[in-house]
Parts: C-alpha cells; structure tokens; sequence
C-alpha cells in the first residue's frame, strides 16, 4: 500500500507549516507499512476529538470515529473491547485530552487498555484562536490570558506514568522519521500507548526555534526501569524553554490489560430466551 | 424469655378481606427491609396472589426508618395502599409512624425485645425476637426471619410454605434460618387463617372492563421481580451485549444485575470513570457492532447530554434507561418523580429524532425495553426507556404469560434485523435513502472505510460546511424520526383502559398507570395510558379521546409535564383538572381516590 492511498478528497484546512501534517504522514506512513506487516488497514480504527488535530480522521481512508472534544478515549476503549482483532488509534490534543477529557486519559492509563494516544501537543488551543492549555508554560500570554498564565504546566509524560500506562513516548513535528519510529511501537504495543507529540502551532504558538535548540533523543536508556523513565520524564517539566527537551521511548512495560478480561462467548436468541426462563423461575 | 402476649385474642377473630391484604414491614436501614418484604411477597405468591411491593428508605447505609409494604391481590396490581392488615414493627419508630395505617382489623406484629404497644390502642402480637436471637447465637440480621416465622403463623401461612422459600431464597445458613422461623412461628398464635398453597383458594375475578386482569387462575406462582430486573431482561432479550453504567439511584440495581449475570448472557459490563464515557462508551460498542444500553438518573443523563447529541447527530443507536427521582439536583436520591419528561424529551444540543417509552409495570417494561433497543439500531438514534423510582425498584408479580402475550404483539419487530450494508457498491455511513435510515456496516470491512463524524457530515461521514449538504442532512434525520413514526402507529402506543363506556378520562403515563386503573375502577373512569412519549401518538391519543368530555391527567410532578406535552398536540387539560404529586412519594389507592372525590365530585 502506498501511504497516497491513504488520502481522502477532503480539502486539508491546517494552516501551511502546521506540524499536524508531519503528524498526518508520519502516521499514513506506519498504517501503510503495517498493512504490509499483517495489519490490515481495515483492522485499524482512528478515533479523533475535537481541535485541530481532529480533522486528520477526514483526511484519512479509513475506518473512523470523529468523536467530541475530550471525548476519544471512551469511544476507542469500547471499539477495543467489542472488537480484540481491531487496533484502535486516538488523535487528541492537549486541550482535548489534558482539560476536557483528562479522566478518560486517566482511567486509560489505569486500565491499560490496549490502545494508542497520539497527543497533538502544540500547548495551545488553535481552533479557538488562542488560549492558554494545560501545557502552556506558566506566563504564557494567550487570548484568555491576557496578563499571562497563572498556573503551571501538567506533564502529561509524568501523569501518564504515574496513571499505569504502559508505553511512554515523546516525539517532535520536526523529526518525522523518530514519530513513524514511536508510532509503529506504540500501535504495535500491547497495552495504553501514550505519544506526546510536539506539535508546533505556526498562528498561535511557533515554538520551532525552541524546539530546534533545545530537544534530543535520549539513547541507551532502560526503558523498562520506572525510576529511569520517571528521572527523564521530570527533566523538562514543560514549564521553562532553557533546558533540554528528551525525545524518544521512555518508558514500556508487559502488564495485565482491561480489554483482556471480557468473554467473546454470545447466547443466541433460543439460548438467551431459555436462560431469562430459568433466570425468572429462580425469582418465583 | 419474654411471654407471648396474645393482644387480640379477647376480641373477635377478624374477618380478612382476603381480595387485598397489605402488610408493611418497618425496621432501621441494616435490618434488610426490602429483602424481609420480599419474601412475605414470596409467601402470597405462592398462595396465588399478584403481588406488588413499594420500598421506601432514605439515602443512607445503616439506621434512619426503612419500610416495605406488600400487597397482595388476586388482581394484578401495581399499587399500594395507606391503609394496612398487619404490620410488622422491628422497632419503636416504625409503630409510631404507620400506627396511623392500621384499621380496625388490623394487627401488630413486634419484638417485645425493643418495642412497647398500647393494648387498648392495638392488637398485637409481640414475639420475642432478639432474645431468641441471642438464644440461638444467630446474627441480628436474621431478626427478619424469625419475625416472619411468626407472621406466617399469625396470618395462617402454612409453615411449608414459609419453608420452601427460605430454601430456595436464603441458602446461606440455611439451617439456623430455619431454626429461627420456626421459633417465631411456634411463638406466635394463629389469628386468622389466609390457606395455604396447597389449599389454593384461588378465586380469580375475570376482567371484564377493559382492564388487564388475569382472566384465569395461574398454576404457577409469577416470579416477583423489579422494574429494573423486568427493563434488563427486556434489554438481555433483545440481543444487549454491552451494559455501561456509572451507579446512580435508583437506576444502580439494572448495573448490578447485568454484572452478576454477565457470563451466563455474554455481557460485556462497564463501571467506568463517569455517566459521559458511559454515554461514549457504548457509542464505540454500536460502532462496532454489539448494542449496547445505559442506565442512569436525571442527574447522570445531564452528563450524557452532548453525548447524546452525538448520537443523534452520528446517528448511533444507544439505549438510555432515565430512572427518575426527584429534584432539582441531588433531590431526593431514593424517592420518586416524573419531572424528567422535558429533560429526555429535549436532552443535547440541536434538533434530531429520539424514541422514549415509559413502562406502566413489569411486563410492559420487559417488552418495551426490549423494543427500545430495536427500534435504537432500525433507525439507528438515542432510545430511552423512562422510568421512575417507584417502577425501578418496586416489586411486581410478573406475568410471563402477558409478558408473552405483550411481545407477541411486537414479534415482527423484535426479530427484525437492523438495515445492513449489502455490499455492492462503495460504502457510505451515511447514504442518503427514501426512509432517512442509512444501511449499517461494521469493521473490518476491506477495500472500505466506516467514518462516523460528529460533524454535519456528507454521506461517506466527511466533515462539510457546505449549506446544501446541511439542510439534506437535517433533513435526513428528521426522515428518520417521520419513519420511525409511521413505523409505530400499529402499535397500541397509547393504551384505552378502565370503564370505556365512562366519558370522563384518567390520562397518565409511566409507574401511574396501576394506581389510576385501581383508582379509576372505583368511580367507574376510563384510563389513557400514554405509553410512547417520542414520537409522540398524537393519533392514537385522539382516537382514545372519542366520546371523552372530560380528561383528568395524574402526573408525579408540579408542572403537569405530559399535560403540557399533550397541549402541544392538541389537548387542552384544565389546570383544575390536573392531580400532581410531588412530595418523593407515589400515589397511594387512597391518595388519587381522595383526589379525584374532590375533583370529580
């Protein structure tokens, strides 16, 4: 399959140089090199909130779910347990998963539900022009905050770890082959993949400078060890643009899942009638 | 050992009427009330009796004043009464607060232990419960069994009887339960004799004004299950397999049933992390293929809103079961209302077609909950089920042979199959057809895309602005609601019950249609029971209304909100001639009864 084909005759409305397309092709890229590996195209189900980053499912031939805001995971979670044999892929942003939807994220996290989070992490709310997110350093001057943002950063990495979730990455908009690289390992994962994904925002939020300065890969690292993941989780905590940035794995562990514990086993209608019978009689 | 003090003896044996007998067992929350009751429903079904049971507890764990009242009948019932044959006092309080129930016939059964009883104010018969108890080093729980040994042996149950229900419904520790019976039974003395299963007895009435009165003796006893027991079967029946929910009174019980039975049925069931992923949740189950239902309250439903818009909009067929309770707000959490209709009528952002029925008793919710989830994936939108507290949790005889008979009616449609995809040419979730329903595929598909889109969307499910393509999509919905529409006008939507020949209407809808059938048969009214709300019957109700000069509409809220749903389509109810309750309690036979006096009189 060629990644092409994976293009819909939907006019792509992202601002030119937004990092959303790295995302995008970096992303048709992996589903046309699974679908040569095994993993039908059909198997997979994109599953999108609602900002920028949503629109991608419009511009992808595939199976999908344009869900509401903060509302991805919900969705995915249920597609994975109705269906084992699908792989199901969340598109959010940093509003939509970290504000909105942030217990859903959570809770994903906590049940280590075999699906993939890719966080369009570009710290700023585009689609409504302006605003500060949970990932806005403190003193970020948006249009709800005028005189600068109080509060400080989440860091959704260290969230996510604490949370269970099982594969930890980050990557950047810039580093197009690292992002097919961490995408192919957290949809191939067995359990809550979370890709943090710095996504820059030309119109509200270009942070290309920085980003180009200060991120590196980190390598050699155990990404086995919760302690080592958490050690380099916490060295940029989203706050400052003077330290650097760690890209890369993180963090990826084996663990039980939640999607694992349902039975596919299914009554059928005669079965089912007879078995609501002798459920009655039991209550005479 | 305290002596037995036979209260009643030196009057005459009373007379029971034995069409109707109410009981009502009081005791704090702990002393397990609800299951005490049931199990006395358990006795009289076994005599052959109908049976209806309304629980009342506040919302706490332990202590505060908990009641059951059982009524047995040789009708079908779905109501309780004021007034009471016997009751069943663990403590002080619950004398004191129901004392004002008691006739003239009626008599007390009590702990001598705990409480104290005027004897030239009642009959009585005081057992000594706790110090039995502490005899037979039973736990305090068991109190209720004990109590109810004696009862069986003051109302003339056989002690067989009691027996066989305590085998087949308390096998923990059966033994020293049944060793605490009997010592209640040995304690107590007979009053009145009510015959024993065995005996029978059974006198059916045959129905013959228009009602749904059992016509013929039943051979075996109807099981006695809840509203929320008779909604999750129906919901089973028709093919569920996922159940989300997110607890919340009193719709928790159909969560916890779903959960207990989900291997013997192939459940999936979800307690996730609140009401809205339980509102997305099972959107990703019908995405995939497997129908799914939820249940919650008003409150639980206000999280649900933009997710019901979703649906409306992706067009995702979902059950919503609204138990309702009353508010605003918090409310009060264990008690009832109707003040739900408007919110679940109109519920999310934007216009789009809904169906929403509301069950009168446990019969009509099996088969309507049933047909809820089918009518969800034909035309694919939200379909509610609407109950309140007093159906979710009260106690019905159910009647699988109506039951039966009910979904007989509805068989062409419980059986059919949503519209699917038939493969020949390129797949749109969102085809454009003369009904408005679109034909339905599920992944994997190969060689297609499904794409759903909260979005106004085109018909392959792709986001547009385009202003053509808006106004053919709403109108597609609103399509899909006229189809839906038209679909069930065969159906008896709006039920014509009571004396037909009567030119002045009861009009009710959900837990209000047994009261008024009971309430109706006494001053000789005929009874509209509107049992789909959305799309609104308004055909079949202006059919039931031919020869009707006078509506009266019996509603559990302070607006009248089917009132005004029925203005809206025509029928103009005077606001003299609207009977509302809003206190958290269902109607009592007496309580309509005194209210249609002073509004027909």
């Amino acid at each position: 399959m060629n990644p092409k084909d994976l293009a819909t005759k939907a006019q792509v409305t992202w601002c030119p140089g937004c990092g959303n397309f790295s995302i995008m092709s970096a992303m048709r890229a992996v589903l046309a090199d699974l679908a040569g590996e095994g993993l039908p195209l059909e198997n997979v189900v994109l599953v999108s909130g609602i900002g920028c980053h949503a629109k991608i499912v419009d511009y992808m031939n595939a199976n999908s779910f344009y869900s509401i805001h903060g509302r991805t995971i919900p969705v995915a979670s249920a597609i994975k347990i109705a269906n084992p044999d699908l792989s199901v892929i969340c598109f959010s942003g940093d509003g939509d998963s970290l504000a909105e939807g942030l217990d859903h994220l959570i809770f994903a996290a906590k049940r280590n539900i075999d699906i993939t989070m890719i966080l369009h992490d570009n710290r700023v709310y585009g689609l409504t022009t302006g605003q500060f997110t949970p990932t806005s350093p403190q003193g970020f001057h948006g249009k709800s905050t005028p005189d600068g943002a109080v509060e400080h950063p989440i860091n959704p990495l260290e969230l996510m770890l604490a949370s269970g979730a099982t594969y930890i990455a980050r990557g950047y908009t810039h580093g197009i082959e690292q992002l097919q690289k961490l995408f192919k390992e957290a949809i191939l994962h067995k359990g809550f993949s979370f890709v943090d994904v710095l996504q820059v925002c030309v119109s509200y939020n270009n942070l290309y400078e920085s980003y180009n300065k200060w991120t590196y890969t980190v390598e050699g690292n155990d990404a086995t060890s919760f302690d080592e993941a958490q050690k380099i989780i916490r060295s940029w905590n989203y706050d400052r643009s003077d330290v650097p940035i760690p890209l890369g794995r993180f963090y990826q562990a084996d663990k039980e899942r939640f999607d694992q514990s349902f039975e596919q086993y299914r009554p059928g209608p005669t079965e089912r009638d007879s078995k609501i019978k002798d459920l009655l009689d039991n209550l005479i | 050992m305290v002596p037995i003090r036979l209260d009643g003896l030196d009057r005459q044996t009373p007379v029971m009427k034995m069409d109707n007998f109410s009981t009502l067992i009081g005791g704090i929350a702990g002393d397990g009330i609800n299951e005490a009751g049931l199990t006395a429903a358990r006795l009289f079904s076994r005599l052959g009796y109908h049976i209806y049971m309304y629980y009342d507890y506040p919302s706490l764990i332990r202590g505060g004043h908990n009641f059951s009242l059982v009524r047995a009948s040789r009708e079908k019932i779905a109501s309780h009464t004021d007034g009471i044959d016997v009751l069943i006092a663990l403590n002080q309080e619950t004398l004191e607060k129901h004392a004002g129930r008691l006739k003239d016939s009626s008599f007390v059964i009590y702990d001598a232990d705990k409480v104290k009883i005027d004897d030239r104010k009642h009959r009585g018969c005081g057992l000594a419960i706790t110090s039995t108890l502490l005899e037979a080093k039973a736990p305090a729980i068991m109190k209720n069994t004990c109590i109810l040994g004696g009862y069986c042996k003051v109302v003339g149950i056989d002690w067989t009887v009691l027996e066989d229900v305590l085998r087949k419904h308390l096998p923990k520790m059966l033994d020293l339960n049944l060793q605490v019976a009997r010592k209640g039974y040995d304690q107590a003395t007979e009053f009145c004799h009510l015959g024993s299963g065995s005996d029978g007895a059974i006198s059916h009435r045959t129905g013959k004004d228009g009602d749904e009165r059992d016509g013929k003796p039943h051979e075996k006893p109807h099981p006695i299950i809840t509203g929320n027991q008779a909604v999750a079967l129906g919901l089973i029946k028709a093919g569920l397999g996922a159940y989300v929910a997110y607890p919340m009174t009193p719709s928790s019980s159909i969560l916890d049933f779903m959960a207990r039975h989900a291997r013997d049925f192939g459940l999936k069931v979800i307690h996730p992390e609140s009401e809205i992923a339980v509102i997305l949740m099972a959107q990703g189950f019908a995405y995939a293929g497997v129908k799914a239902a939820v249940a919650t309250s008003g409150g639980g439903l206000c999280l649900m809103a933009e997710g019901l818009s979703l649906a409306g909009m992706a067009e995702m067929p979902v059950v919503v079961v609204n138990a309702q309770r009353a508010g605003p707000s918090t409310g009060l959490p264990t008690y009832t209302a109707q003040g739900d209709l408007h919110f679940v009528l109109n519920a999310g952002q934007g216009e789009f077609p809904r169906f929403i029925v509301a069950p009168g008793d446990a019969e009509e919710a099996y088969c309507w909950s049933a047909m809820a989830m089918n009518l969800a994936w034909q035309f694919q939108l939200p379909a509610f089920i609407l109950t309140d507290k007093t159906l979710s949790e009260s106690q019905y005889s159910f009647d699988f042979d109506l039951a039966d008979r009910l979904c007989g009616e509805l068989k062409d449609d419980l059986q059919k199959a949503p519209l699917l995809w038939d493969g020949t040419e390129e797949y749109r979730r969102y085809r454009y057809t003369e009904t408005g329903v679109s034909p339905l595929a599920f992944p994997p598909l190969p060689g297609q895309a499904i794409k759903t889109d909260s979005y106004v969307h085109d018909e392959m499910g792709i986001t547009t602005e385009d202003p053509l393509i808006t106004r053919e999509a709403a109108e597609k919905r609103q399509r899909k609601g006229r189809s839906m529409a038209e679909y069930l006008e065969k159906y008896e939507t709006v039920k014509v019950l009571g004396d037909l020949k009567s030119r002045t209407a009861l009009l009710c809808w959900g837990s209000n249609k047994g009261v008024c059938l009971e309430a109706a048969r006494k001053f000789g009214l005929q009874v509209i029971f509107v049992l789909v709300l959305s799309p609104f019957p308004e055909k079949r109700l202006k059919d039931a209304l031919q020869g009707v000069d006078r509506v009266i509409s019996v509603e559990c809220n302070s607006t009248g909100q089917l009132a005004r749903l029925a203005g809206s389509h025509g029928l103009k109810i005077k606001i003299e001639d609207q009977i509302l309750k809003y206190d958290g309690r269902p109607f009592s036979v007496e309580d309509l009864e005194r209210e249609l006096g002073r509004v027909v009189a």
